[in-house]
């Protein structure tokens, strides 16, 4: 057998604070060989940046290799000098990372940071190493190289960025990459382009990866081998399909289980979530890591001490660390899938219609200077949503559903249009000119539940100003008794009332955002991204608490959403909006079958699966999102439909194609010719 | 760009109008009026008689118009007369602001470079020997009030070393007399731009962007050289940039300190003898002062940061 490009061999990384050593990485063993593409899986706290980082020796000041060995090329790296690792990195060994935007200097110019890498390490002219960076931008897929060059980070979108830090590890051809979560920060279609791109050329150039991620659909899609991590350990690992069909170590299969696939939704197949939370490292328990969230737990074989990894299978390289590994029944359907039944929903509670929010862009506000343009936010949007239905807004970053929500909820004016809440136009009354009654029935749940909490006040405190705020209960004892309900309902316990912020994870931090939400039995509860800031087994928990929540109280849910397959679990309908304006309206059943809307077809698409037996059609979008000050011409989305007709779309609005039970599709193509295509899925 | 600074020139010229204006108001206010006639005529003159003065010296007509008249005068270089030196203000304040000039100088061109230094190579590594030192370093020669540290160095360098003068003759500067003054401010004014330094080292040397420079092989000589250092002195520029004006005022005690009669020395005179024209003078250079560093500063932080070029 050959050389393995990247041998790690029994890795412990610890960090030195002044107050211990903390271990962060422990006992962690890993193979990468030529041309193998390894997904290192695992959620945030779990050491899988860090062992990146250690691979490049870049752990900063207090991080340390406290155990094992890093072989590259069969050569241990603690045995390099300074000087050899500065000429490894960027030309043997590149990394991409999480956020392009913040990896890129922001005072130089493209041309610049590239041009340095070939000047560097192979010691060329700046002539030549300017022609193989524009070279390199042309095979990054990046129009107008020369442009870009001349460019600074700040002037270019964010999938442009995360294409010239491609570009600038590619550069010099190394014979690893190290890719840490690298479209976290981007939007699914361009996400889609960038994994496209980063498959194809490393393929091209030889390179392998390792592929850190905590999005087990994109590892399945990008990888042929995986490594499961946990609170500093592996867990399992193996060639990718082997895992994913017959995993054997029960996070795995509890990260698989709590992750919605398509074609599942919350009434055929609650998700389930991991019990507990990721222990902190210095208080890890005995024997198992995962031994306290685990349904298996035997106390007398899984706490017994350090468990090792054991052989699975030895052709595919299939290792997992659980003692009960031959106990466990891993076929066994789980215990709590049954069915629930499926809710009717009521009378329209909300409606739009005709809505529209502009904003102006003056050129100085001291001077006034002329009018620059209108940002067309929304666009003509027109829907209603019932009692106790969730109506899930879907689109990318940009696309209007965020201007939406703050119309809603009385931040902003709507330009023109009418918002009808229960019979009254709200569309134009701002949140401190609303009754009472309107501002509670109307909530929100945001999106980073890190920042919406005040650090200084304690839970409860916090939660009981919201109560006074809406008006709940006349006297203190009165509020406190609700908020104890509260945090029965979001399913804390009531010792949470005098915790502080900082106490809290961050699954525990959204489920005080969804008890403030409630506070006031809100009508309409508007969830504006509510678990993309978490990780997957805890996202599991909260969406089926608020599903759990939203049944008991009848409570309209407006959840907005770029994850489809969120979206497609928990929504009875869905608008697809783009630019601005609504592409495509429907049951989640319309929407997630033909005819599709050219734009929900690609973003179904982009989706990535974590299903090894889901084939898909892969559509992926040209370009970037056109500015909304300067929308196109005719259909918006002409400019990037792969199926755009010239002369035809780029000049005339698309006409509102009403389907079948209050399907409508905004498209020139004609549905039937669009329901040809045939569904992104196949099985 | 020249759009750009053309509008800060206009912003500037509508700032000094409104500010001179309301300095105007507040030094010929009627009591204030009244004690400048006692003292400039005679002091046991009736009531009468200063109302008379007042008339008679023009302060009895509508404030616009006065302040018209001077700013009429002002605008054509002529400030008026000062009634404590009994000369045109012109032959008094600039002299004194040419000496205080020379002064700023001498500061300022050792304090940029040293501080600069002193931050840029504490907050390249955080938390190292090195760091820790110079940060102690700043720590100590900011916390030490400029009246003490220059009554300090008097005692030692002059009383008791007698290395200097602890008294500075303006006007005819040598190393002997002018050291002092120059060190007190200098030594306060290093530690204090160096901490501001560091704390930006310190941010831009913990971005991912130095991150990605050092991973893709550069050295960390190179990275600090080619990639920090330019992210890292945008925001000791426009903390520099604030010195002058500071200067300018912050003067006072050490000119006061050593005798050195420049614009701080003029400042407090003209105050203390309410000599208005002296007074308006000194104020309408200090804004002038303040809003022209103000716009370099912007216009080196559009240079420094090309977020702000281009936006």
């Amino acid at each position: 057998m050959s050389i393995p490009v990247l041998e790690i061999e029994n890795l412990s990384v610890s960090f030195m604070t002044r107050a211990a050593e903390v271990p962060a990485v422990m006992d962690f063993s890993m193979k990468v060989f030529e041309g193998d593409a390894m997904g290192l899986v695992g959620e945030s706290g779990c050491g899988k940046s860090t062992v990146a980082l250690a691979i490049m020796k870049y752990l900063g000041g207090t991080g340390k290799i406290v155990g094992g060995s890093i072989k590259f090329r069969g050569r241990d790296m603690s045995t390099f000098s300074e000087k050899e690792l500065e000429d490894i990195r960027g030309s043997k060994i590149a990394m991409i990372y999480q956020e392009p935007m913040a990896s890129l200097n922001p005072a130089m110019r493209i041309s610049s940071q590239l041009i340095e890498v070939p000047i560097l390490h192979e010691n060329i002219s700046k002539d030549d190493a300017w022609n193989r960076s524009t070279e390199m931008l042309q095979k990054v897929n990046l129009p107008d190289p020369e442009r870009i060059m001349n460019a600074f980070p700040h002037q270019l979108s964010g999938g442009q960025q995360q294409r010239i830090v491609i570009a600038m590890a590619l550069l010099s051809k190394p014979s690893l990459l190290l890719l840490d979560e690298p479209t976290t920060a981007l939007d699914v279609t361009v996400e889609a382009g960038i994994i496209n791109l980063v498959k194809n050329l490393s393929k091209e150039i030889g390179t392998s990866m390792l592929f850190v991620s905590h999005n087990l659909g994109l590892i399945l899609e990008t990888c042929n081998k995986i490594t499961v991590m946990y609170s500093g350990e592996t867990v399992e690992t193996g060639e990718i399909n082997q895992v994913f069909r017959n995993m054997r170590h029960p996070y795995t299969q509890g990260l698989l289980r709590s992750i919605p696939l398509p074609g599942k939704n919350k009434y055929d197949a609650p998700l389930q979530a991991i019990a507990g939370q990721l222990p902190l490292p210095h208080e890890r328990p005995n024997g198992c890591n995962f031994g306290p969230r685990c349904p298996h737990l035997d106390k007398e074989v899984c706490e017994s001490g350090n468990i090792e990894m054991q052989l699975i299978s030895s052709n595919k390289n299939h290792f997992s660390r659980c003692a009960r590994v031959d106990k466990i029944q891993w076929n066994e359907k789980s215990l709590s899938s049954e069915k629930k039944p499926k809710s009717s929903s009521g009378g329209t509670l909300l409606t739009v219609k005709s809505l529209s929010k502009d904003y102006d862009v003056a050129a100085n506000v001291v001077f006034g200077g002329k009018k620059k343009g209108t940002v067309k936010a929304n666009v003509d949007l027109n829907f209603d949503a019932k009692v106790g239905e969730t109506l899930a807004i879907v689109g990318e970053s940009g696309c209007g559903k965020s201007t939406f929500a703050k119309v809603l909820l009385g931040l902003e004016n709507a330009s023109s249009g009418k918002l009808e809440f229960e019979d009254n136009d709200i569309a134009n009354t701002m949140v401190d000119e609303r009754k009472r009654a309107t501002v509670s029935a109307i909530q929100m749940i945001f999106q980073n539940p890190f920042d919406t909490l005040n650090p200084s006040h304690s839970v409860g405190g916090q939660i009981m100003r919201t109560l006074e705020k809406v008006g709940v209960g006349s006297s203190v004892e009165e509020r406190q008794q609700r908020m104890y309900e509260l945090l029965d309902l979001v399913k804390l316990p009531r010792e949470f009332e005098k915790r502080m912020p900082r106490q809290l994870s961050g699954g525990q931090k959204q489920r005080i955002g969804i008890a403030r939400a409630f506070a006031g039995s809100p009508k309409v509860v508007v969830a504006d991204e509510p678990v993309s800031a978490l990780d997957v087994s805890v996202q599991a928990a909260v969406i089926e608490l608020l599903i759990d929540i939203q049944e008991k109280f009848d409570t309209t849910m407006l959840f907005i959403s770029h994850d489809l397959s969120v979206v497609r679990y928990v929504a009875d309908r869905v608008v697809v909006m783009y630019l601005g304006k609504i592409s495509e309206t429907g049951t989640t059943e319309q929407i997630f079958s033909p005819p599709y809307h050219p734009y929900t077809e690609a973003l179904l698409s982009a989706v990535p699966i974590a299903d090894p037996d889901i084939k898909k059609r892969q559509i992926l979008l040209e370009g970037s999102l056109p500015s909304p000050l300067n929308p196109p011409k005719g259909c918006v989305f002409n400019t990037r439909c792969p199926n755009a007709i010239i002369g035809k779309c780029d000049k005339i609005d698309p006409p509102l194609q009403k389907l079948k039970e209050g399907h409508t599709i905004s498209c020139h193509i004609d549905a039937k010719e669009l329901s040809k295509k045939g569904s992104v899925f196949a099985q | 760009m020249l759009l750009f600074i053309g509008k800060r020139l206009f912003v500037l010229f509508l700032t000094m109008l409104s500010l001179s204006f309301i300095v105007f108001t507040l030094v010929t206010i009627e009591p204030n009026l009244k004690k400048l006639a006692l003292n400039q005529a005679n002091m046991r003159m009736e009531e009468e008689a200063v109302q008379s003065w007042l008339e008679k010296n023009g302060y009895k007509r509508p404030i616009l118009v006065q302040y018209g008249e001077w700013l009429g005068n002002a605008l054509t270089g002529d400030f008026g007369y000062s009634t404590h030196f009994r000369k045109p203000v012109n032959e008094v304040i600039w002299p004194k602001l040419w000496h205080t000039g020379i002064l700023m100088f001498w500061v300022l061109i050792i304090t940029i470079p040293i501080s600069l230094l002193i931050g840029i190579i504490a907050g390249m590594r955080e938390g190292s020997k090195t760091d820790r030192v110079l940060s102690v370093f700043s720590i100590i020669t900011t916390s030490v009030p400029q009246y003490v540290s220059g009554i300090l160095f008097t005692i030692i360098f002059s009383s008791w070393l007698k290395l200097f003068k602890g008294v500075a003759k303006a006007g005819s500067i040598t190393f002997e007399n002018f050291t002092l003054p120059v060190l007190t401010i200098v030594i306060y004014d290093i530690g204090y731009i160096a901490r501001m330094t560091r704390a930006s080292m310190v941010e831009v040397m913990n971005a991912q962007y130095i991150r990605t420079a050092r991973l893709k092989g550069m050295s960390f000589i190179s990275v600090v050289f080619k990639h920090a250092l330019r992210n890292a002195l945008i925001a000791p520029f426009t903390v520099i940039m604030l010195q002058f004006p500071w200067l300018l005022t912050g003067v006072v005690i050490v000119e006061k300190l050593f005798n050195y009669k420049g614009f701080g020395f003029l400042l407090v005179a003209a105050a203390d003898q309410n000599d208005i024209d002296v007074t308006l003078a000194c104020g309408v250079v200090a804004v002038i002062l303040v809003l022209t560093t103000q716009l370099i500063s912007d216009i080196g932080y559009a240079f420094l940061n090309p977020r702000i070029r281009f936006s």
